[in-house]
């Protein structure tokens, strides 16, 4: 809670708005103990006197009413009608949403027909319908307020109910013995509550004005009651002559509006960092790139070359060491493994090649990148986006990363095609259909017509592949692209992947964790750890002979087949979080080998043979020669 | 010994698609008519590809899902109607994500808590000394309790699952993919301590995971599942060594090894079934080298060999086995 409230105090507009809506609640509160005018006492004979007249502050209106009493009186009025009318909205509205969205099927249909029915009408006119049909007074227009904004509710709630009604810990409720009641007051609620508060404080400046509207069509509060709107509507006639008695509540109303709508993108945005408005916060096109010092130059010749390449995000005053220093390259035609525990800047590595690390919070602080004999890293987003996915394409774990949930998958392959080719859309599509054949949809020329959802997790992440090689890339960069896959489909992936780069000398970088895949697919082999890479090598000879503990302890965790039932290796311990790495080497923690000199400072990756380097002070299988 | 899991003829089908007019629904097998026993003490493995109905059987197994066929037997006991609640206190099921399993705006007591109120009807002073001896046995910190899901790494929220998961106090727990979210490293300490437990309660597991290495390191049995079918069911040392079915075979070989070469093991021109037109007779025979015509009319049935194998298959590998 007090986070919360330094993060809205953060927010000056917020504060802003926090601060008038304080002072116009507040003086509502006290209002009865103000020693002001009763406001509905009529003097005709003290008709509209001015501002700062003597005995009433603000003036008096057309029955010689005290403004300035009104004005409190009515305000206090409006804001209760308001509340009341959010209050109520939001508690039908969230259980009608919450009821649909939770139980679903035949239940939701019903709700959400009925609905939609209520919100095809315009807002204001239905809002008057009812006022209409149950006739003018105050609490009809509380109750035709409530009404309208009821729908909002229902929808928005219904979305996230949904959500969460799907989520695993709902089952694992069920398990538990709870039934449906108790899950949708102890485990549903709490969920959705922050967004209901949300869709509140949003809205509740609305249903004041609208209150306030239909007081001024003279439907909500009756003479001699005042409420801003009505104030309004009775100025209305002497708005030339004597504009005070309009600006008066139109001010008020201003003022509270305004204070809301203020306070309420403040209360969202610290409820719902996601959520967050205003362009500050989107990302930026290409990752920031705050680089100190001079550029390196590149190492080799490769297509691909990584020098010292260093990424961290910052979030507040932290700093997450992503990448702490890498140096990689890869050759037309090879392909190199990189492994690692999650955590590790596997992932970081491999996005900050092209950009693609969210900015804010990500920054490249160092290091380059150089394709094709070109440094990248903070090329002009022009030069990064003309290389993106025509010369180096991705693929990623999660399929829905690149494909469009409401496209179908054909069109999206064939606008990957036409985005860096210019050929006709028949042709386009025929690439397309060869594409899916090529990752083995069955079926492809009737499933190009699928979308997404229509298609299993196995088919979708298929149908990535294909979009990444959609415009004959140089460079394919896969994270953990087979992960979620079942074997005999990553099989078969592999094996495209395999072929390709044979046939078309395509560059792989392949990142994973499964050492069976580095070892049948790539030539060399990186494995990181706490963003650094601890050992590098050949594949084959990494895998037989591990050098740094770390990679021979992984190599005992991972079970392999033919073994039968028995007990795994386990490294104790977790990895080390990159905010805070410890001096020496970040695997000292969980290493058995630790020495004191291993805490003591920087360890360097030094070579130990032709192509292989590693990163620790006591190293194994290294024979004498071989240093 | 007796069983502590049966089904006798257990099946789901999905109604899938709009109905236009008068045509029929159309309906996806997820799980085919399907016999197993799973013994006391016993961990079974349960191998398949995604889709074959893996989740569809766990979920029927804890009465998520109402069975469309078929009848669940739980040490002893028939349960007819799919209630988590009266299924809870005899089989549990440890989630595939383990954050999500997790209600995020719960601390961790919470959430222990609820299967030992629900499900027990314990009192404070019974459910705090409850939840104390658990965490001692997963190896969790009681400092852990007091604080929500998004602390932990995935590895402790998977301990977390674990621990509530016992705490229902029931003997049979159903594992699906308790470790595929996990990292390596994470993942042999997870699994060793499942097997810990099995020790110290004397539990039996259904172990799901699509992992032939995992399952083979884990299981006393391993069912293979293909197309909502088990295709071969048999002792876990021998069934990826020693295949008889087909698609287990496909299986042994396609799992990615070190040091063994890069190929498909299978046509890329195959294409894999359709759900929503399942092929006739063998579900496999599209994909199977072995496949003769009456695989494509007939369906085949389980049988046993003499190696305590069963097979559905008209012509299994290493014919020498037959009975
Ligand atoms: N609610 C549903 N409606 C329609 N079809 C479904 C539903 N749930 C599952 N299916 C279908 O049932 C089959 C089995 O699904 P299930 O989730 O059990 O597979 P799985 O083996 O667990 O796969 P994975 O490893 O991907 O989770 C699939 O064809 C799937 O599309
Ligand atoms: S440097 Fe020391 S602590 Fe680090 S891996 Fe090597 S032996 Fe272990
Ligand atoms: S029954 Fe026929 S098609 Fe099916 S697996 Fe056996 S040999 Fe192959
Ligand atoms: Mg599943």
């Amino acid at each position: 809670m007090t986070a919360f409230l330094k993060l809205l105090a953060r927010n000056r507009l917020a504060l802003a708005g926090l601060v008038m809506i304080g002072i116009v609640v507040l003086l509502a509160l006290l209002t009865p103990l103000l020693p002001l005018a009763d406001p509905d006492v009529t003097r005709t004979a003290d008709r509209f006197k001015p501002p700062f007249s003597e005995g009433a502050l603000l003036g008096t209106d057309h029955l010689g009413r005290d403004l300035l009493s009104r004005l409190l009186w009515g305000t206090r009025l409006s804001l209760a009608m308001g509340l009341a009318a959010a209050i109520i909205a939001a508690t039908l509205g969230s259980a009608i949403g919450i009821i649909a969205g939770y139980f679903g099927g035949r239940t939701d249909n019903i709700i959400m027909r009925g609905v939609d029915m209520l919100m095809a009408f315009p807002y204001i006119l239905l809002a008057l319908a009812i006022v209409a049909a149950l006739g003018p007074g105050l609490m009809n227009a509380l109750i035709a307020v409530a009404a309208v904004n009821v729908p909002f509710f229902a929808r928005n709630i219904r979305g996230i109910t949904v959500g969460i009604a799907h989520k695993e810990f709902i089952d694992a409720a069920r398990l538990a013995g709870m039934r449906d009641r108790e899950i949708i007051l102890g485990e549903v609620l709490p969920n959705v509550l922050p967004v209901i508060v949300i869709a509140m404080s949003t809205t509740v400046g609305w249903m004041i004005l609208e209150t306030a509207g239909l007081s001024f069509l003279g439907l909500g509060s009756q003479p001699p009651q005042a409420d801003l709107g009505s104030m309004l509507g009775e100025a209305r006639s002497a708005l030339i002559t004597n504009p005070h008695t309009s600006i008066v509540p139109g001010a008020m109303i201003l003022i509270i509006v305004m204070g809301i709508n203020l306070l309420g993108d403040g209360i969202r945005d610290a409820l719902d960092p996601r959520l967050k408005s205003g362009a500050l916060s989107r990302p930026m096109a290409a990752t920031t790139v705050d680089r100190q010092g001079a550029v390196p130059a590149a190492r080799t010749d490769s297509l691909l070359d990584i020098t010292g390449l260093q990424t961290e995000f910052r979030v507040r005053d932290r700093q997450y060491k992503a990448v702490g220093g890498v140096d990689l390259h890869v050759k037309k035609g090879a392909c190199l493994g990189i492994i690692g525990e999650s955590g590790s800047g596997k992932s970081v590595t491999a996005l900050s090649v092209m950009g693609l690390v969210a900015s804010p919070p990500g920054v490249i602080t160092g290091g380059a990148v150089h394709f094709d004999g070109k440094d990248i890293v903070g090329a002009p987003y022009e030069v990064l986006r003309a290389l993106r996915g025509r010369r180096v394409a991705y693929i990623f774990q999660d399929p829905l990363a690149t494909l469009h949930p409401l496209y179908r998958v054909g069109d999206q392959l064939i606008e990957a095609i036409q985005s860096h080719e210019s050929v006709p859309r028949s042709a386009a599509r025929a690439r397309a259909i060869d594409l899916l054949k090529s990752v083995r949809i069955p079926n492809a020329e009737s499933r190009i017509d699928s979308y997404p959802y229509e298609m299993s997790g196995g088919m979708r992440q298929r149908v990535g592949i294909a979009m990444a090689l959609a415009n004959d890339p140089d460079v394919i960069i896969a994270d953990e692209p087979t992960t979620a896959l079942d074997v005999t489909v990553q099989a078969q992936i592999l094996s495209v992947l395999s072929d390709l780069r044979r046939e078309r000398g395509l560059a792989i970088i392949f990142i994973t964790h499964d050492f069976g895949v580095v070892g049948q697919l790539c030539d060399s082999v990186a494995v990181m750890y706490a963003g650094r890479i601890v050992e590098q090598g050949p594949t084959g000879a990494v895998l037989r002979n591990p050098q740094h503990p770390y990679t021979s302890r992984l190599i005992d965790c991972v079970p392999t087949l033919g073994g039968g039932q028995r007990k795994l290796a386990a490294i104790p311990g977790l990895p080390p979080v990159v905010d805070n790495l410890p001096a020496g080497c970040a695997f000292a923690a969980r290493c058995d080998k630790a020495q004191a000199d291993c805490r003591a400072g920087q360890i360097d990756l030094l070579a130990t043979g032709p192509d292989r380097r590693v990163r620790c002070l006591f190293p194994e299988n290294v024979t004498e020669h071989s240093i | 010994m007796t069983d502590a899991l049966k089904l006798t003829g257990l099946s789901k089908s999905f109604r899938v698609g709009k109905r236009s007019f008068g045509a029929p629904w159309s309906y996806v097998h997820a799980v085919q008519p399907l016999d197993l026993t799973v013994k006391t003490g016993e961990t079974l493995g349960i191998v398949g590809e995604s889709g074959c109905g893996k989740s569809t059987l766990a979920k029927m197994l804890v009465g998520l899902l109402p069975p469309s066929t078929g009848e669940i037997e739980i040490e002893g006991a028939v349960l007819d109607n799919a209630d988590p609640a009266i299924f809870g206190k005899r089989i549990q099921y440890v989630f595939q994500d383990p954050i999500s399993s997790l209600n995020p705006r719960k601390t961790i007591r919470q959430i222990m808590e609820a299967p030992l109120r629900r499900l027990h009807r314990l009192g404070k002073a019974e459910r705090a000394a409850r939840i104390s001896e658990i965490f001692a046995a997963v190896n969790l910190r009681e400092e852990f309790l007091d604080r929500y899901p998004h602390e932990f790494s995935g590895g402790q929220a998977q301990r977390i699952g674990i621990a509530r998961a016992l705490a229902a106090r029931a003997r049979i727990l159903i594992l699906d993919e308790p470790v595929s979210a996990l990292d390596v490293s994470v993942q042999a300490q997870v699994l060793n301590l499942l097997a810990d437990l099995k020790q110290e309660f004397g539990l039996t597991y259904l172990f799901i995971s699509h992992d032939l290495a995992v399952v083979e390191a884990v299981s006393d049995r391993v069912a293979v599942l293909y197309f909502g079918a088990v295709v071969e069911i048999g002792p876990a040392r021998e069934i990826f060594a020693n295949p008889r079915h087909p698609y287990t075979a496909l299986l042994a070989q396609s799992a990615p090894e070190v040091g063994r070469p890069i190929s498909a093991p299978e046509n890329a021109g195959v294409e894999l079934p359709d759900p929503l037109d399942p092929p006739k007779g063998c579900a496999f025979n599209e994909r199977c080298a072995f496949a003769t015509d009456r695989c494509r009319r007939e369906r085949p049935a389980l049988t046993g060999d003499r190696g305590g194998r069963e097979i559905a298959c008209f012509n299994p590998l290493d014919p020498a086995a037959e009975v």
